[in-house]
């Protein structure tokens, strides 16, 4: 901003790092504000944004609580809790479509590709308009463009997830500086480095996601221990598991099966979580639903519930006593938990996780926030703001290749601190092979078949030599997001191998790329609108300024001529303000202030000769 | 000896410039990384230590706003600051890095052999194992007892080893080496036999 009025302070301030949580069934962007992290809220007040994306069928797209509305309407053209099938083939799926309104197009082997109205989307393209949303929140209430995330993932998620978030953040625009673990990011949000030393559970029951990781603090180093989890566990299980029981209800009451109407099935999800939100707090509710002149209803009280969601409950237990062992922790060990995501609000789950643990779960802060908080305290960790806190994360899987008959060589187990690397060094079978294929995978069973493929890599051009003599090594490097990258190198000549990555599941690089450009479009009408506002809240400046004016001694010093130009450029100014012509009304700030060059001199002599008084004006 | 990538000073052995403070290339030799003598025995709270001092500088949060080949060397460092924190906290993995290092064959495969003097126990085990898997349930207090027997030598073995760490650290005898590599590839071998039975026993 170069307003006549106003001292440039320079571009002395830090690029600004958002904290963003990319939930299931909501989202947050977060920012460090002086000393601590603070939720931004949406234009209409909220701090949750509901990951809801719809589409009309002009292209108009809604995101957030307005597309929560259409999903009564306009189920066929709204999405939600696509986190589920981020980085995952419509193979892995199977089980959600069953319940989920989701319509996939042909070709969904290695992405999804959802059918929303007329047009085509995959996961992370949907995710990546929740996060411009975010951004524009953000934008609209920090007042400067932001470019720069953190952007939280469960711990759990496999290599393809992360990848598939990555991708989302950069079609939105937005640059991800880091991928951070839900469950490490809500243990920062407590800031319970303040006790020094001691083990942290973090248990983080979501909508669709669960995750545990065992801490151990040290002096501000956050160093997880161990994480598991289960990335098709959580509360939509729950509400899925009440819709089924309402809707076998309903079609036994009304006489009529309303499972493939999706704006009733909708409606009666909405019941169902209400009640389920509701039993969180009080002993009994109501299911209640009116559809077309139908009325269902239908009592539930909390031992009911509880007899209802304990398999689920009861699944979570595994993880933890996994994590336990590998963390080598016993539950009197454990010093602190930690309860993060909407479903710990639950009752049960708290009981479950107090008598599982030995120890009383902090629940001071908001579940459903507090790991956009502490994504915002790992942005500011990145900008170099925070320097006393650090994150050593791990990886959740372990790694390893294909080898003969199928079985898996781990090559970097689970839990290992990350970044971390291990290099393995291939042959050749036959004589003059030029190439060799190697299949990556992650996972913890035996054969290679029951591990989730995460690429398969051609190391081609190989010195044709005697069978093997070729010496090869690649060297597989997971770096601090938790996702792998292949290099290799030829141990006779020393040079490097090209590498050509195959990835099992997700966006090749090419399809980011088309995918970032379709986005312009979007972001040119975004972008347009934020310059806009931007010249507007300048022209406010510059005309508050000239009002003050107005009072001051050197507007009197002006000959009468020079008052009416300012005067005519003020007007001028006004007129264009309600255009949508941001050059427009930069062209009128221009003016303004060329006819108030005068006016803002006498006034900086003015306040200098008051200064050398010592007076003030 | 390399000069500064960045100001082709002479660097040293420190992992930054001591004249433009910019990151090296990180060694990959993980004794040196850690700057410990090359000792099979070592302080666990010393190389922890050094593992958290470390790691609050090295890490790639620590160099987003810095030169891309010094996030490349940050990286690089910090995976082999947790790749060398790994190996070197647990004693069996560090004797093995060393027998490595002195050019020492440890695949898998020398581990497979039965020792010999472990062939009647070993017979006897997978009798009671082939047993319980046909359902004979009364084997069960047998392979409790073997299981006890096995984790006894394990931590015989456990403690040979320590006294054969100290005894290299001491003579830097390469024969001694030989001795460590026996010892845990029989230790190996038992360690096998142990998760073995524990599955079978479901424990």
């Amino acid at each position: 901003m170069e307003s006549t009025f106003q001292i440039d302070f320079g571009q002395a301030k830090r690029r600004r790092v958002v904290g963003i949580d990319l939930g299931t069934t909501n989202s947050l962007v977060a920012y460090m504000d002086v000393s601590s992290p603070k939720v931004i809220p949406g234009a209409d007040g909220g701090r949750l944004v509901p990951s809801v994306v719809s589409i009309s069928a002009n292209g108009e797209i809604a995101v957030g609580e307005s597309a929560r509305e259409l999903l009564l309407t306009q189920p066929g053209r709204t999405v939600y809790s696509v986190k589920r099938l981020m980085g995952r083939g419509i193979a892995d799926v199977q089980e959600e479509l069953k319940l989920f309104p989701f319509r996939i197009a042909e070709g969904s082997e290695s992405v999804i590709r959802l059918i929303v109205g007329d047009r085509i989307f995959t996961p992370p393209e949907i995710s990546a308009l929740i996060l411009r949303q975010l951004k524009k929140n953000a934008e609209d209430h920090l007042g400067e463009q932001v470019t720069q995330a953190v952007i939280t993932v469960p711990a759990y998620f496999n290599d393809a997830q992360r990848q598939a978030t990555k991708d989302a953040g950069r079609i939105a625009g937005l640059e991800v500086l880091r991928l951070v673990n839900e469950p490490t990011a809500a243990a920062l949000a407590y800031g319970l480095d303040k006790r020094k030393e001691g083990v942290v559970a973090v248990y983080d029951l979501g909508g669709g996601t669960f995750d545990i990781s065992i801490l151990k603090l040290h002096e501000g180093i956050f160093e997880v221990l161990a994480t598991n989890g289960d990335t098709h566990l959580g509360g939509d299980d729950i509400d899925n598991l009440l819709l089924q029981i309402a809707l076998e209800d309903v079609a036994s009451e009304w006489g009529v099966d309303i499972s493939g109407d999706h704006e009733a099935v909708q409606r009666l999800r909405r019941a169902v979580i209400r009640a389920k939100e509701e039993l969180s707090f009080v002993p009994f509710t109501q299911i209640e639903v009116e559809y077309k002149g139908r009325h269902y209803q239908r009592r539930i009280d909390r031992e009911l519930f509880d007899r209802l969601i304990t398999p689920i409950v009861d699944r979570t237990l595994g993880p933890c006593r996994d994590a336990m062992l590998d963390a080598g922790v016993k539950p009197e060990d454990i010093d602190e938990v930690v309860l993060v995501g909407g479903s710990t609000r639950i009752p049960l789950v708290r009981s479950a996780v107090e008598k599982l643990f030995r120890a009383k779960p902090h629940t001071e802060l908001n579940p459903d926030e507090v790991v956009a908080l502490g994504a915002a305290v790992q942005a500011a960790i990145l900008s170099g703001e925070v320097e006393d806190k650090l994150l050593l994360d791990v990886t959740p899987l372990s790694l390893g290749i294909e080898t003969m008959g199928g079985v898996v060589s781990k090559l970097i187990h689970r839990n290992s601190t990350i970044p971390a690397s291990a290099a393995e060094t291939f042959t050749t079978a036959v004589d003059g092979q030029r190439n060799v294929l190697i299949h990556v995978v992650q996972g913890e069973r035996e054969l290679a078949k029951d591990c989730r493929s995460l690429a398969r890599f051609d190391l081609k051009d190989i010195e044709p030599l005697p069978a093997g003599m070729a010496r090869i090594e690649v060297r597989f490097l997971i770096d601090a997001n938790g996702i792998l990258s292949v290099t290799a190198r030829d141990l006779r000549t020393g040079k490097e191998q090209s590498v050509d990555v195959k990835p099992s599941y997700g966006l090749t690089d090419e399809q980011v790329e088309a995918m970032i450009l379709e986005s312009y479009e979007l972001a040119e009408a975004d972008f347009k609108e934020r310059q806009v506002r931007e010249a507007r809240v300048e022209a406010d400046a510059i005309l508050a300024a000239v009002d003050k004016a107005r009072q001051n001694d050197a507007w009197f010093e002006l000959s009468g001529e020079e008052r009416a130009a300012i005067d005519e450029a003020v007007n001028k100014l006004l007129l264009a303000y309600h255009s949508d012509d941001h050059l427009l009304i930069r062209a009128h700030i221009d003016a303004l202030n060329q006819a108030t060059m005068k006016l803002a001199e006498t006034m900086m002599n003015t306040a200098v000769r008051s200064a050398l008084k010592g007076t003030k004006i | 000896m390399d000069t500064c990538w960045q100001c082709g000073t002479h660097p040293g052995e420190s992992l930054f410039c001591k004249l433009c403070n910019a990151l090296q290339r990180p060694t990959p030799d993980y004794y040196r990384f850690f700057g410990l003598p090359k000792r099979l025995s070592l302080d666990p709270a010393e190389l922890q230590r050094r593992f958290y001092e470390m790691s609050r500088i090295l890490h790639p949060d620590r160099f987003l706003r810095r030169a891309p080949t010094e996030q490349r060397y940050s990286l690089e460092a910090s995976s082999i600051l947790n790749d060398g924190y790994r190996v070197l906290r647990d004693p069996v993995s560090r004797a093995e890095y060393i027998l490595k290092e002195a050019g020492f064959d440890i695949g898998e495969q020398r581990s497979k052999n039965v020792p010999p003097e472990l062939l009647e126990e070993v017979f006897e085990l997978n009798m009671a194992l082939e047993e319980l898997r046909h359902g004979d349930d009364s084997v069960r207090a047998r392979l409790e007892e073997a299981r006890r027997q096995f984790l006894g030598m394990r931590g015989e073995i456990d403690a040979q080893l320590q006294r054969l760490f100290e005894k290299y650290d001491a003579t830097q005898d390469k024969s001694v080496l030989v001795e460590i590599r026996d010892l845990l590839n029989r230790r190996t071998y038992i360690r096998n036999l142990i998760t073995e039975v524990d599955k079978e026993l479901g424990l």
